[in-house]
């Protein structure tokens, strides 16, 4: 028989696309340059005199990064890499212009130094996954490891609490949170576990009404991750968290089995829970974060001490300030909102960039996101499906929970903006989450195999 | 540093923050359909095509459904594919999760505006409709094609 059509047309491959990758970086670091140069600008009338070296280093940083992918993942997603840097570096600018400006706690060069360590891990983790489908095979070493990771800050000694949530380790003067590595290791287990048990997940059940009930035997996982969840609330007082961590499940569990039911049962699983968490006397950081949510005007909870509503209005004044187009970098007051280095950097940069700057700094994440759905789409097997749309998804809430939180959308809940605030723990994290997204993409954008074959003896398999 | 100087800047970063997005956007939708000049060369991600089918003409077949087994109800669009590796290899574009299927079992390509399915030397073989496919078969329309526990046929 003649060779079949399929050798005269090979199968049509996507491009690399390595040279729009390097465009797009170089542009990422060019924007993060003029933005701490227009920062100097602002506050001090003059370019700052260590530009050249920062921009040097952030763009010997980047090629590292660069050349790692290139090498180690060629036909990875061109954009992961510099919309990461742009966010990254504006958050770092913003970190030094209130730095700059003598807030206490705001540190530009440890966040510097933590940039750094995320870009290497990012690197690392390229070299060292080669292939992220043993991750399937570590589902439940990873679940046990997801954890010990949140449970680690209540054990006595090495646990802290600062801020009033118990979510630190202190280990030789550093302090690690943890639960942002745990975060990581549970969107894993969740993946693998789903891959295993959506069938059963899916199918079995019965219809009442309009929905899909589940099996009782089968809510039990969804329990378990509610009663770690609620308890990650209780211990540790971070409501921030939990929200992530549960929303994170139920939004992988519609993944895998697309019921309804499932999003339906979490939702009120959840609003019951923090219903009763607010009316328990013992959890009255809970019930002040809604009074704070519902009024944040009032002068009473303003005047408070603890658990007041000054940072939420100060950041909202600082939104308002700021208006349609900024006030410029660096010529703005963020030190006059309370942690607007870290929690409220949206609100920093709300007041400097306008809404039209917050708009693209969220259409960044919004593409970011985007990015890590098409893997999912794109992906061949189910384990990466998952693992991409939860990993991605996970990024979208997170971004979500803030900025609802910053703007008084919903109640503020503490957690840190993805690659802007300053955080050690949450930017290496982060930086491993986008190291796999992009092994990912490597593995979902490579040209499958062809197989040539000559009356079906032999097989030979071309790369 | 005048007033205006300064507004002039910062007008122009926040220009130049939106024209990367505006970039960015603009490699993701070469992404999706290819650069303008190039003949389409965006096939590999049937799942998602947004441009309508170019080669649409009548008695060819549209798609791929999944009528029977796990996958049951997937549809895979053939307009703009030009083959189909069915197995349990992570790479195939249909991933049969089948003890019955072999790693790379059968593929299917499109020949002289006929679909050919092809036996990749399976374990269990490759039926269409009641027969074992032993050679390269043009494939009919509505023609149930059996590997393992799947059932696939070709549809307008």
């Amino acid at each position: 028989m003649t060779a079949p059509a399929v050798e005269a047309n090979p199968v049509p491959m996507t491009a690399k696309r390595r040279g729009t990758q390097l465009f797009m970086l170089t542009f990422a670091v060019a924007i993060v340059m003029a933005a701490y140069a227009i920062a100097g600008l602002g506050q001090d009338g003059q370019v700052p005199g260590d530009m050249l070296t920062y921009g040097l280093g952030l763009g010997a940083l980047m090629a590292v990064a660069y050349i790692a992918l290139a090498k180690f993942a060629p036909w990875a997603d061109p954009l992961l890499l510099p919309l990461v840097t742009v966010i990254n570096g504006l958050g770092l600018v913003l970190i030094w212009r209130i730095d700059h400006a003598g807030r206490n706690g705001a540190s530009a060069p440890t966040q510097l130094m933590w940039t750094a360590l995320g870009i290497v891990v990012f690197a690392v983790t390229l070299v060292v996954l080669r292939d992220h489908r043993v991750l399937q095979r570590l589902t439940y070493t990873a679940g046990a490891l997801g954890l010990l990771l949140l449970i680690l800050p209540l054990l006595p000694f090495i646990g802290k609490e600062i801020n009033g949530a118990r979510i630190w380790i202190g280990i030789g003067g550093f302090s690690i949170q943890p639960g942002e590595f745990a975060k990581l290791a549970l969107v894993v287990f969740f993946a693998g576990y789903l891959v295993a048990k959506r069938d059963v997940l899916a199918l079995a059940g019965r219809r009442l009404l309009f929905i899909d009930l589940p099996r009782a035997r089968d809510l039990g996982p969804v329990l378990i991750t509610w009663i770690v969840s609620l308890g990650v609330l209780v211990l540790q007082k971070d409501l921030g968290s939990s929200l992530l961590l549960f929303g994170t499940f139920i939004a992988m569990l519609y993944i895998a089995t697309q019921r309804t039911s499932w999003v339906l049962i979490g939702l009120l699983l959840f609003i019951g829970g923090a219903y009763l968490a607010s009316k328990i006397p013992a959890f009255g950081h809970v019930d002040a974060r809604l009074q704070v949510w519902l009024n944040p005007e009032d002068p009473e909870l303003y005047d408070r001490e603890l658990g007041g509503s000054q940072q939420l209005m100060q950041g909202l004044f600082a939104f308002g300030t700021g208006g349609i187009l900024g006030t410029g970098l660096g010529v703005g007051n963020p030190t006059l909102i309370p942690l607007s280095f870290s929690d409220f950097i949206l609100a920093a940069a709300g007041e400097e960039l306008g809404l039209t700057g917050i708009m693209a700094i969220i259409m960044i994440y919004a593409l970011i996101v985007e990015r890590g759905l098409r893997i999912s789409i794109a992906a061949r097997d189910p384990f990466t499906k998952l693992l991409a749309g939860g990993l991605a998804f996970i990024l979208a809430w997170q971004v979500f929970i803030i900025v609802g939180g910053v703007t008084n959308l919903i109640p503020l809940t503490g957690l840190v903006t993805p690659f802007m605030s300053q955080g050690g723990s949450a930017l290496l994290s982060n930086w491993i989450l986008i190291a796999l997204l992009v092994r990912m993409s490597d593995t979902a954008r490579r040209p499958p195999p062809q197989a040539i074959q000559d009356e079906g003896m032999t097989q030979v398999f071309q790369r | 540093m005048s007033e205006l100087t300064l507004l002039l800047i910062r007008l122009a970063f926040l220009a130049v923050l939106w024209f990367f997005v505006i970039a960015a956007v603009g490699v993701i939708r070469t992404d999706l359909f290819g650069p303008k000049t190039a003949p389409a060369n965006t096939a590999r991600k049937p799942a998602k095509q947004a441009k309508p089918a170019m080669r649409s003409r009548r008695g060819e077949p549209q798609k791929l459904v999944v009528t029977g087994g796990p996958l049951n109800g997937t549809t895979l669009n053939l307009t703009e594919t030009t083959l189909i590796t069915i197995g349990r290899a992570n790479d195939s574009t249909l991933v049969l999760n089948d003890d019955y299927a072999s790693t790379r079992h059968a593929r299917l390509f499109p020949q002289d505006g006929q679909w050919i399915v092809e036996d990749l030397g399976s374990t269990n073989g490759t039926y269409l409709d009641r027969s074992k496919v032993t050679r390269p078969t043009p494939v009919p329309i509505g023609v149930p094609i059996r590997i393992g526990k799947t059932v696939i046929e070709l549809r307008k």
